[in-house]
Protein backbone atom coordinates (compact mmCIF):
# COMPACT_ATOMS: atom_id res chain seq x y z
CA UNK A 1 0.00 0.00 0.00
CA UNK A 2 1.09 3.64 -1.01
CA UNK A 3 1.86 5.70 2.06
CA UNK A 4 -0.90 8.23 2.32
CA UNK A 5 1.78 10.99 2.70
CA UNK A 6 2.88 10.31 -0.81
CA UNK A 7 -0.13 11.23 -2.42
CA UNK A 8 0.20 14.47 -1.31
CA UNK A 9 0.85 17.51 -3.36
CA UNK A 10 3.21 18.48 -1.31
CA UNK A 11 4.99 15.34 -1.66
CA UNK A 12 4.38 14.76 -5.36
CA UNK A 13 6.29 18.57 -5.67
CA UNK A 14 9.01 17.82 -3.69
CA UNK A 15 9.30 14.19 -5.91
CA UNK A 16 9.54 16.34 -9.15
CA UNK A 17 11.34 19.43 -7.43
CA UNK A 18 14.11 16.65 -6.39
CA UNK A 19 14.10 14.61 -9.76
CA UNK A 20 14.53 17.82 -12.10
CA UNK A 21 16.87 18.66 -10.14
CA UNK A 22 18.81 15.70 -10.58
CA UNK A 23 18.86 15.76 -13.77
CA UNK A 24 19.90 19.05 -14.58
CA UNK A 25 23.09 18.25 -12.56
CA UNK A 26 23.60 15.52 -14.43
CA UNK A 27 22.61 17.27 -17.94
CA UNK A 28 24.61 20.81 -16.72
CA UNK A 29 28.26 19.30 -17.41
CA UNK A 30 27.29 17.95 -20.83
CA UNK A 31 25.76 21.26 -21.81
CA UNK A 32 29.21 22.82 -20.86
CA UNK A 33 31.03 20.19 -22.64
CA UNK A 34 29.02 20.76 -25.79
CA UNK A 35 29.23 24.76 -25.78
CA UNK A 36 33.42 24.28 -25.44
CA UNK A 37 33.19 22.48 -28.74
CA UNK A 38 33.06 26.10 -29.93
CA UNK A 39 36.95 26.55 -28.75
CA UNK A 40 37.45 24.71 -31.87
CA UNK A 41 35.33 27.22 -33.84
CA UNK A 42 31.94 27.55 -34.73
CA UNK A 43 32.19 24.76 -37.46
CA UNK A 44 33.20 22.23 -34.76
CA UNK A 45 29.74 23.74 -32.71
CA UNK A 46 27.91 23.58 -35.86
CA UNK A 47 28.91 19.83 -36.28
CA UNK A 48 27.68 19.17 -32.62
CA UNK A 49 24.28 20.81 -33.26
CA UNK A 50 24.26 18.33 -36.43
CA UNK A 51 23.53 15.83 -33.82
CA UNK A 52 20.93 17.26 -31.66
CA UNK A 53 18.55 17.89 -34.96
CA UNK A 54 18.05 13.86 -34.27
CA UNK A 55 14.15 13.20 -33.20
CA UNK A 56 15.83 11.51 -30.35
CA UNK A 57 17.99 14.24 -29.18
CA UNK A 58 15.34 16.56 -29.70
CA UNK A 59 12.68 14.65 -27.37
CA UNK A 60 15.76 14.41 -24.78
CA UNK A 61 15.96 18.60 -25.26
CA UNK A 62 12.80 19.15 -24.77
CA UNK A 63 13.11 17.22 -21.13
CA UNK A 64 15.78 18.79 -20.10
CA UNK A 65 13.83 22.49 -21.08
CA UNK A 66 10.30 20.54 -19.17
CA UNK A 67 13.05 19.68 -16.08
CA UNK A 68 14.30 22.93 -15.73
CA UNK A 69 10.76 24.74 -16.09
CA UNK A 70 9.60 22.25 -13.63
CA UNK A 71 12.54 22.80 -10.85
CA UNK A 72 12.57 26.13 -11.29
CA UNK A 73 8.45 26.88 -10.71
CA UNK A 74 8.19 24.83 -8.05
CA UNK A 75 11.67 26.14 -6.27
CA UNK A 76 9.72 29.18 -6.56
CA UNK A 77 7.04 27.50 -4.66
CA UNK A 78 9.32 26.28 -2.26
CA UNK A 79 10.86 30.05 -2.04
CA UNK A 80 7.15 31.48 -1.46
CA UNK A 81 6.39 29.55 1.53
CA UNK A 82 9.55 29.98 3.22
CA UNK A 83 10.49 33.35 2.92
CA UNK A 84 6.84 35.36 1.54
CA UNK A 85 5.00 33.08 4.39
CA UNK A 86 2.92 32.19 0.78
CA UNK A 87 0.18 29.53 2.72
CA UNK A 88 -0.86 27.20 0.60
CA UNK A 89 -4.43 25.85 0.78
CA UNK A 90 -5.56 24.73 -2.51
CA UNK A 91 -4.30 22.90 -5.56
CA UNK A 92 -3.72 26.90 -6.95
CA UNK A 93 -0.33 27.22 -6.66
CA UNK A 94 1.02 23.72 -7.81
CA UNK A 95 -1.43 23.71 -10.39
CA UNK A 96 0.13 27.18 -12.16
CA UNK A 97 3.24 25.76 -11.58
CA UNK A 98 2.35 23.05 -13.45
CA UNK A 99 0.19 24.95 -16.68
CA UNK A 100 3.32 27.14 -16.24
CA UNK A 101 5.56 23.80 -17.34
CA UNK A 102 2.98 23.08 -19.99
CA UNK A 103 3.20 26.46 -21.75
CA UNK A 104 7.13 26.33 -21.58
CA UNK A 105 7.52 23.04 -23.28
CA UNK A 106 4.54 23.88 -25.43
CA UNK A 107 6.58 26.73 -26.82
CA UNK A 108 9.87 24.69 -27.17
CA UNK A 109 8.10 22.20 -29.42
CA UNK A 110 6.59 24.97 -31.07
CA UNK A 111 9.89 26.90 -32.08
CA UNK A 112 12.15 23.91 -32.08
CA UNK A 113 9.95 22.13 -34.64
CA UNK B 1 22.37 21.21 5.92
CA UNK B 2 23.76 23.94 8.32
CA UNK B 3 22.70 27.62 8.38
CA UNK B 4 25.72 28.66 5.86
CA UNK B 5 24.94 25.95 3.47
CA UNK B 6 21.21 26.75 3.91
CA UNK B 7 21.50 30.74 3.15
CA UNK B 8 23.71 29.89 0.48
CA UNK B 9 21.37 27.40 -1.35
CA UNK B 10 18.35 29.91 -0.88
CA UNK B 11 20.45 33.37 -2.11
CA UNK B 12 21.73 31.38 -5.40
CA UNK B 13 18.11 30.47 -5.43
CA UNK B 14 16.86 33.72 -5.93
CA UNK B 15 19.66 34.63 -8.30
CA UNK B 16 19.35 31.54 -10.22
CA UNK B 17 15.33 32.38 -10.60
CA UNK B 18 16.03 35.02 -12.61
CA UNK B 19 18.79 33.88 -14.86
CA UNK B 20 16.80 30.30 -15.64
CA UNK B 21 14.15 33.35 -16.60
CA UNK B 22 16.31 35.47 -18.76
CA UNK B 23 17.80 32.30 -20.33
CA UNK B 24 15.07 30.18 -21.03
CA UNK B 25 13.32 33.31 -22.78
CA UNK B 26 16.29 33.88 -24.31
CA UNK B 27 16.77 30.04 -25.73
CA UNK B 28 13.17 29.73 -26.31
CA UNK B 29 13.06 33.18 -28.93
CA UNK B 30 16.72 31.84 -30.16
CA UNK B 31 15.81 28.20 -31.41
CA UNK B 32 13.03 29.77 -33.86
CA UNK B 33 13.87 28.32 -37.53
CA UNK B 34 16.63 26.15 -36.05
CA UNK B 35 20.00 27.15 -34.34
CA UNK B 36 23.14 27.01 -35.28
CA UNK B 37 26.72 27.73 -34.51
CA UNK B 38 26.64 30.62 -36.35
CA UNK B 39 23.85 32.07 -34.50
CA UNK B 40 24.85 31.90 -31.25
CA UNK B 41 28.39 32.80 -31.66
CA UNK B 42 27.09 35.87 -33.45
CA UNK B 43 25.38 36.79 -30.30
CA UNK B 44 27.89 35.96 -27.36
CA UNK B 45 30.90 36.72 -29.47
CA UNK B 46 32.77 39.75 -27.84
CA UNK B 47 29.38 40.01 -25.58
CA UNK B 48 30.47 41.55 -22.39
CA UNK B 49 26.75 41.56 -21.21
CA UNK B 50 26.26 38.09 -21.94
CA UNK B 51 29.55 37.04 -20.43
CA UNK B 52 29.02 38.53 -17.54
CA UNK B 53 25.48 37.06 -16.85
CA UNK B 54 26.42 33.80 -17.58
CA UNK B 55 29.26 34.08 -15.28
CA UNK B 56 27.19 34.87 -12.48
CA UNK B 57 25.54 31.96 -13.83
CA UNK B 58 28.00 29.40 -13.76
CA UNK B 59 28.98 30.52 -9.88
CA UNK B 60 25.55 30.48 -8.85
CA UNK B 61 24.95 27.02 -10.38
CA UNK B 62 28.21 25.85 -9.11
CA UNK B 63 27.08 26.50 -5.67
CA UNK B 64 23.25 25.65 -5.82
CA UNK B 65 23.65 21.91 -7.02
CA UNK B 66 26.11 20.52 -5.02
CA UNK B 67 24.21 21.29 -2.15
CA UNK B 68 21.13 20.07 -3.26
CA UNK B 69 22.96 16.94 -4.16
CA UNK B 70 24.45 16.63 -0.99
CA UNK B 71 21.10 16.77 1.15
CA UNK B 72 19.56 13.84 -1.72
CA UNK B 73 22.75 11.69 -1.23
CA UNK B 74 22.81 11.96 2.65
CA UNK B 75 18.54 11.32 2.45
CA UNK B 76 18.81 8.48 0.35
CA UNK B 77 22.10 6.69 0.37
CA UNK B 78 23.87 6.00 3.44
CA UNK B 79 26.95 8.36 1.91
CA UNK B 80 27.38 10.98 4.50
CA UNK B 81 30.45 12.92 6.05
CA UNK B 82 33.59 14.30 4.98
CA UNK B 83 34.16 11.97 1.55
CA UNK B 84 30.65 13.07 0.29
CA UNK B 85 31.48 16.66 1.18
CA UNK B 86 34.89 16.88 -0.45
CA UNK B 87 33.33 14.88 -3.31
CA UNK B 88 30.46 17.63 -3.94
CA UNK B 89 33.42 20.38 -3.66
CA UNK B 90 34.93 18.31 -6.39
CA UNK B 91 31.54 18.19 -8.33
CA UNK B 92 31.02 22.38 -8.01
CA UNK B 93 34.96 22.78 -8.95
CA UNK B 94 33.92 21.07 -11.81
CA UNK B 95 31.10 22.66 -13.30
CA UNK B 96 32.64 25.95 -12.55
CA UNK B 97 35.92 24.86 -14.63
CA UNK B 98 33.70 23.68 -17.13
CA UNK B 99 31.07 26.45 -16.54
CA UNK B 100 33.90 29.09 -17.44
CA UNK B 101 35.64 26.81 -20.49
CA UNK B 102 32.06 26.85 -21.97
CA UNK B 103 31.67 31.00 -21.46
CA UNK B 104 34.80 31.57 -22.65
CA UNK B 105 34.05 29.31 -25.74
CA UNK B 106 31.33 31.27 -26.91
CA UNK B 107 32.84 34.50 -25.60
CA UNK B 108 36.63 34.91 -27.17
CA UNK C 1 -25.37 0.12 25.74
CA UNK C 2 -23.81 -1.88 22.30
CA UNK C 3 -25.74 -0.95 19.52
CA UNK C 4 -27.08 -3.44 17.18
CA UNK C 5 -25.00 -5.48 15.03
CA UNK C 6 -26.59 -5.36 11.77
CA UNK C 7 -26.77 -9.28 11.39
CA UNK C 8 -24.58 -10.10 8.33
CA UNK C 9 -22.10 -7.17 8.86
CA UNK C 10 -18.26 -8.12 9.39
CA UNK C 11 -15.77 -6.11 9.45
CA UNK C 12 -11.75 -7.71 8.74
CA UNK C 13 -9.21 -6.08 10.64
CA UNK C 14 -6.05 -6.64 9.66
CA UNK C 15 -3.40 -5.65 13.19
CA UNK C 16 0.25 -5.62 13.20
CA UNK C 17 1.53 -7.86 15.85
CA UNK C 18 4.77 -7.86 17.36
CA UNK C 19 7.54 -5.35 17.28
CA UNK C 20 9.75 -5.10 14.02
CA UNK C 21 9.51 -8.17 13.05
CA UNK C 22 6.42 -9.29 13.13
CA UNK C 23 3.06 -10.22 11.01
CA UNK C 24 -0.30 -9.20 10.13
CA UNK C 25 -3.11 -10.46 12.25
CA UNK C 26 -6.39 -10.75 11.27
CA UNK C 27 -9.88 -10.66 13.32
CA UNK C 28 -13.35 -10.49 12.64
CA UNK C 29 -15.56 -8.06 14.36
CA UNK C 30 -19.01 -6.98 14.43
CA UNK C 31 -20.01 -3.97 12.56
CA UNK C 32 -22.00 -1.10 14.21
CA UNK C 33 -23.16 1.98 13.00
CA UNK C 34 -21.18 4.81 14.57
CA UNK C 35 -17.69 2.36 15.51
CA UNK C 36 -15.26 4.09 15.60
CA UNK C 37 -11.89 2.48 15.01
CA UNK C 38 -11.05 2.98 18.92
CA UNK C 39 -14.07 0.55 19.39
CA UNK C 40 -13.04 -1.71 16.70
CA UNK C 41 -9.89 -2.15 18.86
CA UNK C 42 -11.40 -2.27 22.08
CA UNK C 43 -13.77 -4.82 21.03
CA UNK C 44 -11.13 -7.03 19.72
CA UNK C 45 -9.14 -6.96 22.58
CA UNK C 46 -11.48 -7.78 24.90
CA UNK C 47 -13.53 -10.19 23.31
CA UNK C 48 -11.07 -11.65 20.99
CA UNK C 49 -7.19 -11.40 22.23
CA UNK C 50 -6.35 -9.85 25.22
CA UNK C 51 -3.01 -10.09 24.22
CA UNK C 52 -3.26 -7.59 21.89
CA UNK C 53 -1.67 -4.49 22.87
CA UNK C 54 -2.61 -0.51 22.09
CA UNK C 55 -2.90 2.77 23.50
CA UNK C 56 -6.00 5.17 24.42
CA UNK C 57 -6.71 7.35 26.93
CA UNK C 58 -9.78 10.30 27.04
CA UNK C 59 -11.07 8.27 23.98
CA UNK C 60 -12.93 12.01 22.93
CA UNK C 61 -10.12 13.80 20.52
CA UNK C 62 -8.29 15.64 23.31
CA UNK C 63 -4.88 13.30 24.25
CA UNK C 64 -3.26 12.12 21.35
CA UNK C 65 -2.95 8.71 22.63
CA UNK C 66 -4.70 6.53 20.10
CA UNK C 67 -2.67 7.98 17.19
CA UNK C 68 -1.79 4.81 14.81
CA UNK C 69 -1.79 4.41 10.74
CA UNK C 70 -5.27 3.38 9.78
CA UNK C 71 -5.36 2.14 6.32
CA UNK C 72 -2.19 4.26 5.82
CA UNK C 73 -2.44 7.41 7.23
CA UNK C 74 -1.90 8.16 10.89
CA UNK C 75 -5.26 9.89 12.46
CA UNK C 76 -6.91 9.39 16.05
CA UNK C 77 -8.63 6.22 16.45
CA UNK C 78 -11.13 7.52 18.42
CA UNK C 79 -11.93 10.26 16.12
CA UNK C 80 -11.98 7.70 13.01
CA UNK C 81 -15.03 6.46 12.22
CA UNK C 82 -15.19 3.21 10.42
CA UNK C 83 -17.41 4.61 7.95
CA UNK C 84 -14.95 7.00 6.98
CA UNK C 85 -12.37 4.77 6.43
CA UNK C 86 -13.68 1.67 4.84
CA UNK C 87 -12.91 0.63 1.25
CA UNK C 88 -15.17 -1.48 -0.62
CA UNK C 89 -13.28 -4.68 0.70
CA UNK C 90 -15.07 -3.65 4.37
CA UNK C 91 -11.31 -4.01 5.55
CA UNK C 92 -9.34 -2.00 8.05
CA UNK C 93 -5.17 -2.55 8.54
CA UNK C 94 -3.97 -0.99 11.62
CA UNK C 95 -0.51 -0.42 11.89
CA UNK C 96 1.67 1.47 14.72
CA UNK C 97 2.71 5.19 13.98
CA UNK C 98 5.70 5.09 11.32
CA UNK C 99 9.04 6.19 12.66
CA UNK C 100 8.74 5.50 16.11
CA UNK C 101 9.88 2.47 17.59
CA UNK C 102 7.48 -0.36 17.72
CA UNK C 103 7.03 -1.15 21.65
CA UNK C 104 4.59 -4.05 20.69
CA UNK C 105 1.64 -4.31 18.57
CA UNK C 106 -0.04 -0.76 18.11
CA UNK C 107 1.67 0.43 20.67
CA UNK C 108 4.86 2.77 20.28
CA UNK C 109 8.39 3.81 21.73
CA UNK C 110 7.59 7.85 22.46
CA UNK C 111 10.50 8.82 24.06
CA UNK C 112 12.54 9.82 21.09
CA UNK C 113 10.10 12.17 19.76
CA UNK C 114 10.14 14.03 23.60
CA UNK C 115 14.19 14.00 23.35
CA UNK C 116 13.54 15.74 20.27
CA UNK C 117 11.48 18.11 21.56
CA UNK C 118 13.95 19.02 24.70
CA UNK C 119 16.17 19.23 22.16
CA UNK C 120 15.07 21.73 19.97
CA UNK C 121 14.25 23.84 23.41
CA UNK C 122 11.01 23.32 22.95
CA UNK C 123 10.27 24.82 26.57
CA UNK C 124 9.82 28.29 28.14
CA UNK C 125 12.55 29.70 29.43
CA UNK C 126 12.17 32.47 31.93
CA UNK C 127 15.37 33.41 32.13
CA UNK C 128 17.63 34.21 35.17
CA UNK C 129 15.61 37.19 36.72
CA UNK C 130 12.10 36.51 37.25
CA UNK C 131 9.70 39.28 35.06
CA UNK C 132 8.78 42.13 37.78
CA UNK C 133 4.97 42.46 35.94
CA UNK C 134 3.42 40.75 33.92
CA UNK C 135 4.15 40.94 29.99
CA UNK C 136 1.64 43.24 28.00
CA UNK C 137 0.61 40.56 25.20
CA UNK C 138 -1.67 42.23 22.83
CA UNK C 139 -3.68 39.54 21.23
CA UNK C 140 -3.83 41.19 17.70
CA UNK C 141 0.38 41.28 17.42
CA UNK C 142 2.15 39.72 15.04
CA UNK C 143 3.55 37.83 17.53
CA UNK C 144 0.81 36.57 19.49
CA UNK C 145 -1.31 35.47 16.59
CA UNK C 146 1.95 33.22 15.02
CA UNK C 147 1.86 31.43 18.77
CA UNK C 148 -1.98 31.33 18.90
CA UNK C 149 -2.02 29.65 15.20
CA UNK C 150 0.67 26.86 16.44
CA UNK C 151 0.44 26.57 20.12
CA UNK C 152 -2.75 24.04 20.21
CA UNK C 153 0.01 21.32 19.75
CA UNK C 154 -0.85 18.23 21.91
CA UNK C 155 2.11 16.19 20.87
CA UNK C 156 0.02 13.15 19.71
CA UNK C 157 2.99 12.07 16.76
CA UNK C 158 0.95 11.83 13.93
CA UNK C 159 2.94 14.40 12.14
CA UNK C 160 6.32 12.87 13.06
CA UNK C 161 5.08 9.68 11.87
CA UNK C 162 3.72 11.42 8.62
CA UNK C 163 7.25 13.62 8.10
CA UNK C 164 9.14 11.89 5.20
CA UNK C 165 12.17 13.29 6.11
CA UNK C 166 11.92 11.57 9.79
CA UNK C 167 12.14 8.60 7.85
CA UNK C 168 15.14 9.49 5.99
CA UNK C 169 16.81 11.12 8.50
CA UNK C 170 16.64 9.56 12.33
CA UNK C 171 18.23 12.89 13.61
CA UNK C 172 15.99 15.51 12.32
CA UNK C 173 14.29 16.90 15.17
CA UNK C 174 11.02 16.79 13.54
CA UNK C 175 7.65 18.91 13.00
CA UNK C 176 6.15 19.19 16.11
CA UNK C 177 9.27 19.94 18.10
CA UNK C 178 9.78 22.70 15.11
CA UNK C 179 6.68 23.49 15.72
CA UNK C 180 6.76 24.22 19.41
CA UNK C 181 9.98 26.26 18.88
CA UNK C 182 8.57 28.44 16.72
CA UNK C 183 5.63 29.26 19.31
CA UNK C 184 8.37 30.44 22.09
CA UNK C 185 10.45 32.40 19.32
CA UNK C 186 7.60 34.13 19.15
CA UNK C 187 6.98 34.45 23.23
CA UNK C 188 8.10 37.50 24.20
CA UNK C 189 8.49 36.91 27.64
CA UNK C 190 11.15 34.59 26.70
CA UNK C 191 14.59 34.59 27.20
CA UNK C 192 16.35 31.73 25.61
CA UNK C 193 15.95 32.40 22.02
CA UNK C 194 19.47 32.89 21.60
CA UNK C 195 20.18 29.06 22.72
CA UNK C 196 16.67 28.03 21.30
CA UNK C 197 17.61 29.04 17.41
CA UNK C 198 21.17 27.33 17.93
CA UNK C 199 19.23 24.59 18.55
CA UNK C 200 17.02 24.40 15.78
CA UNK C 201 19.43 26.34 13.13
CA UNK C 202 21.50 22.73 12.01
CA UNK C 203 21.67 19.89 9.62
CA UNK C 204 18.74 18.30 11.68
CA UNK C 205 16.94 21.20 11.97
CA UNK C 206 14.87 23.54 10.58
CA UNK C 207 16.69 23.51 7.27
CA UNK C 208 16.34 19.77 6.83
CA UNK C 209 12.54 20.29 6.08
CA UNK C 210 12.14 20.36 2.40
CA UNK C 211 7.90 21.31 2.10
CA UNK C 212 6.51 17.88 1.69
CA UNK C 213 3.70 18.97 3.94
CA UNK C 214 2.38 15.59 5.42
CA UNK C 215 2.74 17.07 8.36
CA UNK C 216 -0.07 20.16 7.66
CA UNK C 217 -2.09 18.12 5.97
CA UNK C 218 -2.52 15.02 8.83
CA UNK C 219 -2.55 16.80 11.37
CA UNK C 220 -5.93 16.35 13.30
CA UNK C 221 -5.93 19.61 15.52
CA UNK C 222 -5.19 21.32 11.82
CA UNK C 223 -2.24 23.12 12.95
CA UNK C 224 0.29 23.82 9.96
CA UNK C 225 4.07 22.68 11.20
CA UNK C 226 5.33 23.54 7.82
CA UNK C 227 4.62 27.57 8.27
CA UNK C 228 6.37 27.33 11.77
CA UNK C 229 9.54 25.65 10.10
CA UNK C 230 8.81 28.41 7.17
CA UNK C 231 9.15 30.79 10.17
CA UNK C 232 12.04 29.70 11.40
CA UNK C 233 13.92 28.88 8.34
CA UNK C 234 13.71 33.05 8.17
CA UNK C 235 14.78 33.37 11.54
CA UNK C 236 17.68 31.06 11.02
CA UNK C 237 18.18 32.73 7.21
CA UNK C 238 18.34 36.57 8.39
CA UNK C 239 20.27 35.41 11.77
CA UNK C 240 23.04 33.81 9.59
CA UNK C 241 23.89 36.93 7.64
CA UNK C 242 24.10 39.13 10.52
CA UNK C 243 27.05 37.13 11.15
CA UNK C 244 26.41 34.66 13.87
CA UNK C 245 27.26 31.35 12.48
Amino acid sequence: MMRASHTQRGFIAAILHRLSGIALAIFLPLHFLALATALNGASALDAFLELTRQPLVKLAEWGIVVALAVHMTLGLRVLAIEFFDFREKTLAMLSACIAAVFAVGLVFILNAG
Amino acid sequence: MNPALFVAQRLTAFVLALAVAVHLGTILYAIRGGLTAGEILARTHGNAAFMLFYSVFVIAVAIHAPIGLRSIIREWTPWRGRSLDAALVLFSLLLLALGFRAVYAVYA
Amino acid sequence: MMERAAPDSVLEVEIWRGTEEGSFQEFRTPRREHQTVLDVVTEIQREQDPTLSYRFACRVGICGSCAMVVNGRPRWTCRTRVSEVIGGDRKIKLEPLRNFTIVKDLAVEMTQFFDKWKKARGSFEPGDKPAEDFAIVPPGSKKRREVDEHIECIGCGICYSACDVVAWDKDYLGPAALNRAWTLVNDVRDRGNAERLEAIAHSDGCQACHTHMSCTEFCPKSLAPTYSIAGLKRAVFWRSLGGKP
